[in-house]
């Protein structure tokens, strides 16, 4: 068990870097609490990989440190780092049986047998594997070898962290989630830490108490599920995170708050005036957009365009000032045609200057 | 119904008659030569089975057969091995990774009694770079004289020959591992010597399987560089079954019993390589 702490990491895969283009993660300062459920959400080729795979030390950084209980482990080979990870592809070793395949992190490191034995079946237990545990690993499906992977994640039980690479890929939905739950479950149990990479916003918001979001070598934002989705710190996350995303508009400042196309916007809070140039974009999530009263104070004028019904919710599309602006309004309640008003919730209306957030 | 057209088989004739002509009629003639007893003036009598029985009594094919079923094994049991040994120690990639496959590609470019040639020169007790050196350094070399030194020298030379042909599919099936069965491994805590047990070898088993067969049928076709080489010498000590084949068939002109030796050969070469093949694709999943 370790609080991993990640400083001024950069990395690119060429031999001489120039620009910040030339790396694929630009600059990371982390912090994994020890027997924290984190997720590294981001979309493919953000950096998440070369991330998971600098922590366990399959890669080397071009800079920073990496310290694991404040040591710097920089040097030092996975197996001295104590980690597990799992791939995004099953890796299995076909001449062995399902059982030898569990048991082969232990044995490798010269666990006694029969403490083996008790291990790999309370492993494959959990991983539904113990009918299958005599047969022969190649015979499987891709979703039993990535169990398998999965199980050889877990088998140790001296590892400081163990880390996943998008392991559900492969695997049936409905698998997915009982999967997922019983990986949630397993935490609970034995707590250590684990880092989930994922590309999927479900999957990151229901796996991890923690969720840090990657943008193009980029950490964004480290928060809870709840921080993401009420105060993004990037418009990345913003619209990245929540279904629909959030609704950006460009705008600019006005005494006090912030105007777009000549009708002011209330926000919770002085905006300082960002350095000149910046480009300045308003968001509010559809889920803060109500739908109010000509007369009602803050009341800005859109136009309906349409409604798309998801079973729990309508989501409405409008037309304000020529930018489009999503609402999400609960089932049972009335949809306004044609002109209507809507107000941005204010304490949840966020500014960005160069898509960071102004605090 | 639909109008058949029948023109479809003009297409295939080419290599209906290519195939007719180098293979089956050749082949058809050989069936014939084997049954009957060849004179001068193309006279022949039906004989039956005696050539077969002829050629599976005789202690001279025995001889034959044991020293080419002798060759074969030292050569896959040299070669295989080696060959998977030189693939794993070349570079995967950069600059040096083209020169090892260029200088491993070289010998199998090389014309089959050229390299007889070669080796009968380098060898030579005399002259030859080898021989001299050898017989320099006190070791009494002669492959001329003596049969063990003549098998050396032909081991040798084979596998100076063949290998790259292991070594470079060994190669290719080892460059198709994905580097995260490598990562896993490494996480895994497994050592090198378990890496490549299972790991890189069940991977490497399906080109495996080609090469073994591969060198398998070519060894026991082999003809041109021993003939170059020894000759068959000294006496009939390197006297390979190919080499003793054509001197019944050429050198006396006994077409009947050559014919029914070849066939004999060929059946011998089907069934080492279905048994070959059996063994190494046992207990897969189609």
């Amino acid at each position: 068990m370790a609080r991993i702490e990640l400083q001024a990491l950069r990395h690119s895969y060429r031999p001489d870097p120039v620009d910040d283009a030339d790396y694929a993660l630009k600059q990371v300062d982390l912090v994994w609490e020890d027997g924290g459920a984190y997720a590294l959400l981001g979309p493919s080729g953000c950096g998440k990989t070369t991330l998971l795979n600098i922590i366990s030390g399959l890669l080397c950084p071009s800079e920073g440190s990496i310290l694991f209980d404040g040591v710097r482990v920089n040097d030092l080979s996975p197996e001295e780092r104590r980690i597990a990870q799992v791939f995004q592809f099953p890796v299995v070793y076909d001449t062995m049986t399902v059982y030898d395949n569990l048991a082969f992190p232990l044995r490798n490191r010269g666990v006694p047998e029969k403490q083996i034995d008790t291990r790999v079946r309370a492993i494959a237990e959990m991983t539904d594997l113990t009918e299958m545990l005599g047969n022969k690993a190649s015979g499987l499906t891709a979703d039993g070898k990535q169990k398998i992977s999965l199980g050889r994640g877990l088998v140790r039980e001296d590892v400081n962290v163990i880390m996943f690479d998008e392991p559900l890929t492969v695997i049936d939905p409905h698998l997915k989630w009982k999967l997922r739950s019983k990986l949630k479950e397993l935490h609970q149990r034995v707590r250590t830490t684990m880092i989930y990479v994922t590309h999927d916003q479900t999957e990151a918001l229901t796996f991890a108490d923690r969720v840090v979001v990657m943008h193009e070598g980029w950490v964004v934002q480290q928060g809870t599920p709840q921080e993401l989705f009420e105060r993004p710190r990037h418009t990345f996350v913003g619209h990245f995170i929540g279904s629909p995303g959030m609704n950006l508009m460009p705008c600019e400042l006005a005494d006090g708050g912030v105007s777009v196309d000549g009708h002011r916007i209330a926000v919770d809070r002085a905006i300082a005036p960002p350095k000149t140039g910046a480009r300045l974009e308003l968001g509010v999530r559809p889920e803060f957009v109500r739908f109010v009263d000509a007369h009602a104070t803050d009341a800005l004028p859109v136009d309906v365009i349409g409604v798309r019904d998801t079973g729990r919710n309508k989501i409405v599309e409008t037309n304000f000032a020529g930018h489009k602006v999503r609402a999400l309004v609960p089932e049972g309640i009335s949809v306004p045609q044609g002109r209507a008003h809507v107000r941005f919730e204010i304490d949840r209306t966020q500014v960005y200057a160069n898509g960071w957030i102004i605090e | 119904m639909k109008t058949r057209n029948q023109k479809a088989w003009f297409l295939v004739a080419p290599v209906v008659l290519l195939v007719a002509f180098n293979a089956v009629i050749p082949l058809m003639t050989v069936v014939n030569y084997s049954v009957q007893e060849t004179f001068g003036d193309n006279l022949f009598f039906f004989e039956g089975m005696k050539w077969f029985e002829e050629v599976l009594s005789s202690e001279r094919f025995h001889d034959s057969l044991i020293r080419q079923l002798k060759f074969t094994f030292i050569i896959l049991a040299i070669q295989v091995p080696l060959g998977v040994a030189i693939a794993l120690a070349m570079p995967r990639k950069g600059f040096w990774a083209s020169v090892c496959l260029v200088l491993m590609a070289m010998p199998l470019l090389i014309p089959w009694n050229v390299v007889g040639a070669m080796w009968n020169i380098f060898a030579l007790p005399d002259i030859g770079l080898l021989g001299k050196t050898l017989n320099a350094m006190g070791i009494d070399y002669n492959f001329t004289r003596q049969p063990f030194a003549a098998w050396a020298t032909l081991i040798a030379m084979d596998v100076w020959h063949w290998t790259s042909l292991v070594v470079l599919l060994s190669y290719a099936g080892l460059s198709s591992i994905p580097d995260a069965y490598y990562q896993a491994a490494r996480i895994d805590g497994a050592s090198a010597w378990a890496v490549f047990r299972y790991i890189q070898l069940p991977k490497l088993k399906h080109v495996l399987t080609i090469a073994v067969l591969l060198r398998f049928m070519d060894s026991f076709n082999i003809y041109t560089e021993p003939f170059v080489l020894t000759g068959g010498g000294p006496g009939n000590t390197t006297t390979l079954l190919s080499l003793d084949l054509v001197k019944i068939a050429l050198g006396q002109f006994d077409l009947g019993p050559a014919a029914a030796m070849s066939l004999v050969y060929f059946l011998i070469i089907l069934l080492f390589s279905w048994i070959f093949y059996t063994v190494m694709t046992r207990g897969e999943d189609k």
